[in-house]
């Protein structure tokens, strides 16, 4: 007779059983989804900051050539003399092309991961009850932004992209001269127009996301988040294709 | 000579109960004190299964593996958080005394005693009683959120058959809150390795080797796989068999198979017929119904229960005037009114309905109005205390209850029978415990409501883990029969037939055909009100329809997946052998007492008359190799701290 | 009192096994009660098969009352079908119309696969729980259950995310496959109440890693929370998030001190 006793068991006490292997602590957290999402957040945030005070700046071109122009200079200033011109603003530069990375990298692996969560899709037709165009394309919105970007910098900041004007150099300092002559073309506006109500509906997700994301939430403000984040949604969209189409319409030019 | 004496002269089993010694306040104390102990280096060396993890089966299986056994836990389920103590609304009893309305031990295990009609072992009621209160301690510290004061002290209500509050409760869902607890501190031993977990397996057989419960055997319901487990001991934490009604509040896979296999193997089952008719139920709106629902019994708190005079009563019930219509409960039984024991509620709705003064488009329900209680609480307060009930009642009936009262009629919900059990839980093959609504134990002829969950959680925290290791102790060291054993093989092969037999049949009609029929004739002529002639005729018509089922069942797909029509037809099956034995019990105990209503034995005003002089006793069933010839054992039944009495709740 | 639908056509998703290849099978229900229960009208499609001869589709179901957690199916690209905060066990027919065809598939994620037709396994919940989602009291030792007054609205609150019934139509719903509401709601429950502070995070930390292996990440959708059949809500994600960020900074501070 074969005896059934095995002396296999677990230990008499303990708590919480799942130990991962010990990593650095931000590699830690960050190796978690809850972790790339404080990442997808905080980034989010810097550069929400980022495009809330790029279109307050542009602001500028209301007020003439020589403020605009005057303004992109003082960004290069800044600081001064304390650092020399332009490291600042290349700094900046560098954390936001840091954050873009981050984000990106973070959005890549989660949608990888994602992806294998449900590696066979349903077969019948989905009906979202609350997920809305916006949560449902951050994907798209936001790769569009991205392409966006790779070309609104080769056509403002390198030049590539514009059009040559009638003394045909593009002078980077005429930030003025270079928003209208890009402008004027009809494409690049409706574009421009385009990409950026795609930015606006990925940045209210993202507004609201956030909240989620960090983990502020409280009771008091729960209500108002969807609103902060349509109205901060909407007031760089509407600053940004203002400018468009206040070239278009001869406002500004 | 009574006829307890007369049948214990003729019992075929020896019946020693394990009572301790002493005062019945006294007895579980003395208990601990004598009861032999593992060492706790030496408790990993035993191996317990536990069959079952709802409330009795997940905290048997936690606190075993607390104390160092080896558990396997197997459960039909897909994980151990399904099981139906989850369905339990209303709450759990315990003798807290919190209200300070004067409850204590002794009350609460007056109360149990009297509401079973005095048909329960008195020192196993007085040990509920007593660890009641270790209970409600224990599930707090697990963090189960019950209902709180403002100043966030525990709260409490009250419930049938009892004149104190001493139910706590969790809105209504205090059922799913313990037995998350207890799957909660289930599952951290199964992360911890003490318990190893089988899902998605079913008892199909016990292995009774030398006399000695020592394994089980199992079918994985994914592949059909039959595999065996050897272990020291053996718990069944399965559930009652309220499903042999089919139209039950049970859940739809509830069955009787595990503890029907015990009975087959030897063990004894007592009191199949003492069921329980909840009151408060929603009415069968359709013939093609498969489940009834519960209204928690709470809901007679404030609602109160009616019918109209007048049996050709038309209008809708807000338009009946006051004096048109009739509280009967309130009438017949001032003192308790509409909070009267379930058993006392069940029948008079049915006598209402059965007078033709039932409600609704089928004539058979009664009205449960809360119009006054909105009246005098507010609309606020009764949504607080119901509002999940009131939703629940309108996705299902789809009607307000804000605005028209609910309509509720009696159905089958608990059964107080089960495995014959001693004061350890053991049934009378050693090795072999049964806890929970499984055993017959504490509860006698009817249960009070909110003691279901208190006896589930007694037995698995408070009595198991010290009456196990007392029956352990002297197994230390010594061999004990693997799964090679024969004994094993051949219960596996047997299992393994029984099954293939199923599918071979290749017959007409589905299990759940015959799972109807048997429960129409179960519940026509053993439910609420029973009959010599009625269940006579029971005892004719059922071994006929199962006579059909073994040659004209038709179970399609095959044995080795998942089957669902397999499951139901093996469980069916027991069903039918277990009606038999229903009524069997029901045609034998001449008397009316809780649960069990002979239409004989009533008094002038229609109330259950008791048989002391014969019937004070448990009528334990021994497997007679036919299910139509089983071998009765008695156990008489001894008062010692009560008086046995009339129950009155007038 | 009573209506009777007509004519009901139903897609049901078929699979024999995990590896098979599954497809939609056409069966029409000709007449139904609008009283029935969904379940109940699968029930009576079940005993037609089997009397008929062919297989049952294969569901999960049990208790019936919408509390167990067993059933599941995405109805019409639902989950637990058309009706807000209900189950699909205790969905009824007067939802649907007369010549309405529904379609009903399994809950698909890859922590969630099919055993056959509708019925899938969703033991990976279970694995998270097992990580962490208790209080850590041994039977017997537990001091009078008045001993800690805990506020009613704190109680309160701990049984709204309590409520969960573990049936999995958070991540069925998502469209990410993940089960933040899941694993959110059982550690607001505990870390709500005094008794869960004592592990409050290394209960965050080990539930949230365990998620991590099989389930996918949120993207603030809110699908979860608009197919709980018990309504809970997305707050107690945002809740777990901050406790696992708390969990990441406590853990270091205490280390750092042994």
């Amino acid at each position: 007779m074969a005896q059934v006793v095995t002396s296999h068991r677990g230990p008499v006490t303990g708590t919480a059983t799942h130990q991962r292997k010990k990593r650095p602590f931000l590699l830690d957290l960050y190796s978690t989804a809850v972790g790339k999402k404080y990442v997808m957040g905080l980034t989010g945030i810097a550069m929400m900051g980022f495009v809330l005070f790029h279109m307050i700046g542009n602001l500028k071109m209301y007020l003439g050539a020589t403020h605009l122009d005057e303004y992109a200079e003082f960004l290069k200033q800044l600081l001064v003399p304390i650092a020399p011109e332009g490291v600042v603003l290349w700094l900046l530069r560098g954390g936001l092309i840091t954050f873009l990375f981050l984000h990106l990298h973070a959005a890549w692996s989660l949608t990888r991961l994602n992806r294998h969560a449900r590696p066979v899709k349903y077969q019948s037709k989905r009906d979202y009850q609350i997920a809305n165009f916006a949560s449902r394309t951050m994907r798209w919105s936001g790769m569009i932004v991205l392409a966006f970007i790779i070309w609104h910098l080769s056509d403002l900041t390198f030049g590539v992209a514009n059009t040559v004007g009638t003394d045909g150099v593009f002078v980077k300092a005429e930030v003025y001269n270079n928003v209208v002559r890009s402008f004027q073309r009809v494409p690049v506006s409706i574009f421009y127009v385009v990409a950026n109500i795609l930015l606006g509906i990925h940045l209210f997700h993202g507004t609201w996301s956030i909240f989620q994301s960090l983990g502020w939430n409280n009771p008091r403000f729960n209500n108002w988040r969807r609103g902060f984040a349509t109205g901060f949604a909407a007031i760089v969209v509407l600053g940004n294709v203002s400018f468009p189409i206040a070239v278009m319409a001869g406002i500004v030019g | 000579m009574t006829l307890t004496d007369e049948l214990f002269a003729k019992n075929t089993v020896k019946l020693d109960s394990k009572i301790p010694d002493g005062p019945v306040a006294d007895k579980w104390d003395n208990y601990k004190e004598n009861m032999k102990l593992v060492n706790p280096n030496n408790k990993r060396k035993f191996k317990v299964i536990v069959v079952g993890t709802g409330l009795a089966g997940a905290s048997a299986a936690a606190t075993l593996a607390e104390l160092g056994y080896q558990v396997d836990a197997f459960t039909f389920h897909d994980s151990a958080r399904r099981a139906h103590s989850i369905a339990a609304q209303g709450g759990i009893n315990g003798a807290k005394n919190y209200k300070g309305d004067g409850d204590s031990v002794h009350r609460l295990f007056y109360d149990t005693v009297k509401g079973g009609d005095f048909r329960a072992r008195e020192a196993n009621v007085h040990r509920l009683a007593q660890v009641s209160v270790d209970i409600i301690d224990q599930m707090v510290a697990q963090g189960v959120p019950f209902a709180r004061e403002y100043g966030g002290l525990l709260d409490n209500r009250s419930f049938g058959g009892a004149q104190v509050s001493r139910t706590f409760y969790a809105r209504g869902q205090t059922g799913q809150q313990l037995l998350l607890g207890a799957y909660q501190q289930f599952s951290r031993q199964v992360g911890l390795g003490g318990i190893s977990l089988y899902n998605r397996s079913e008892l199909i057989d016990i292995v009774v080797i030398d006399g000695r419960a020592s394994g089980i055997v199992v079918r994985d319901l994914v592949t059909g796989e039959i595999t065996s487990h050897a272990a020291h001991a053996v718990v069944l934490a399965t559930g009652g068999y309220g499903n042999a009604f089919f139209l039950s509040t049970n859940a739809m896979a509830c069955n009787v198979t595990a503890a029907w296999r015990a009975h087959r193997k030897g063990a004894l089952f007592a009191n199949p017929c003492y069921t329980q008719i909840h009151p408060t139920c929603i009415p069968q709106s359709d013939d093609s119904q498969s489940k009834l629902t519960l209204m928690s019994e709470s809901l007679r708190n404030d609602g109160r229960v009616w019918v109209p005079v007048n049996p050709n009563e038309t209008r809708p019930a807000h338009e009946v005037p006051e004096e048109e219509r009739d509280y009967y409960l309130e009438r017949l039984y001032p003192s308790f009114g509409n909070l009267a024991p379930r058993d006392i509620s069940s029948r008079a709705a049915k006598r209402a309905v059965d007078k033709g003064q039932g409600v609704g488009p089928k004539k058979n329900g009664v009205y449960l109005d809360f119009s006054e209680a909105i009246e005098r609480l507010g609309h606020d307060v009764v949504q607080e205390r119901y509002g999940n009930l009131f939703e629940m009642y309108e996705r299902i009936a789809g009607e307000n209850p804000y605005e028209t009262p609910m309509r509720i009629y009696p159905a089958s919900h608990y059964t107080m029978g089960g495995l014959w059990v001693d004061y350890e839980l053991q049934t009378n093959i050693p090795g072999l415990y049964a806890a929970g609504e499984a055993n017959f134990s504490d509860h006698g002829a009817n249960r009070l409501g909110a003691s279901a969950l208190m006896q589930g959680l007694a037995d698995g925290y408070f009595v198991l883990p010290y009456t196990i290791g007392n029956g352990l102790a002297p197994l230390l060291n010594k061999p004990m029969p693997g799964i090679d054993h024969p004994e094993f093989k051949a219960a596996e092969d047997a299992a393994r037939n029984r099954y293939n037999a199923y599918l071979a049949i290749n017959g007409t009609k589905s299990p759940d055909y015959f799972h109807r029929e048997l429960g129409k004739i179960i519940w026509d002529y053993c439910g609420m009100e029973r009959t010599e002639e009625g269940l006579k005729k029971a005892l004719e018509l059922l071994p006929a329809l199962y006579q059909e089922f073994k040659t004209d069942l038709r179970v399609t797909g095959s044995g080795d997946d998942m089957n669902q029509t397999l499951e139901k037809a093996g469980r069916v099956d027991d069903f039918f052998q277990l009606g038999m034995l229903m009524c069997r019990d029901a045609l034998d105990r001449k008397e009316s007492c809780g649960g069990h209503f002979r239409a004989e034995y009533q008094t002038d005003e229609g109330e259950a008359l008791r048989d002391d002089v014969n019937y004070c006793h448990v009528a334990a069933w021994q497997w007679g190799g036919d299910p139509m010839t089983p071998n009765l054992n008695v156990e008489p039944l001894e008062f010692e701290a009560v008086h046995l009495a009339t129950r009155s709740y007038k | 009192m009573s209506n009777h639908l007509k004519n009901i056509t139903l897609r049901i998703w078929r699979q024999a096994g995990p590896a098979a290849k599954g497809n939609f099978e056409t069966h029409v229900v000709d007449e139904i009660t609008d009283e029935a229960s969904f379940l109940e009208m699968l029930d009576i499609l079940n005993d037609k098969l089997v009397t008929e001869g062919k297989e049952a589709v294969v569901f999960d179901h049990d208790c019936r009352e919408g509390i167990c957690g067993t059933c599941s199916l995405m109805i019409d690209g639902q989950a637990h079908g058309p009706q807000r905060g209900t189950a699909t066990c205790q969905l009824h027919m007067r939802q649907f119309k007369s010549n309405d065809t529904i379609t009903i598939e399994p809950w698909r994620a890859s922590a969630f696969p099919i055993i056959k037709d509708l019925m899938v396994d969703r033991s990976a919940f279970d694995r998270i729980i097992e990580s962490g989602g208790y209080i850590t009291a041994d039977t017997g030792g537990a001091p009078d259950a008045n001993l800690i007054p805990i506020p009613k609205v704190i109680a309160d609150a701990a049984m709204d995310s309590a409520e969960c019934i573990g049936c999995g139509a958070c991540v069925a719903a998502c469209p990410n496959g993940a089960a933040n509401l899941f694993t959110g709601a059982k550690i607001a429950h505990l870390s709500r109440l005094p008794q869960g502070q004592a592990e409050r995070y290394s209960r965050v930390e080990s539930m949230v890693e365990t998620m991590d292996d099989h389930f996918g990440s949120c993207t603030s959708h809110g699908e979860c929370e608009a197919a709980c059949p018990k309504e809970i809500s997305i707050d107690v994600i945002a809740l777990m998030n901050k406790d696992f960020r708390k969990a990441k900074f406590a853990n270091r501070k205490d280390l750092a001190r042994k």
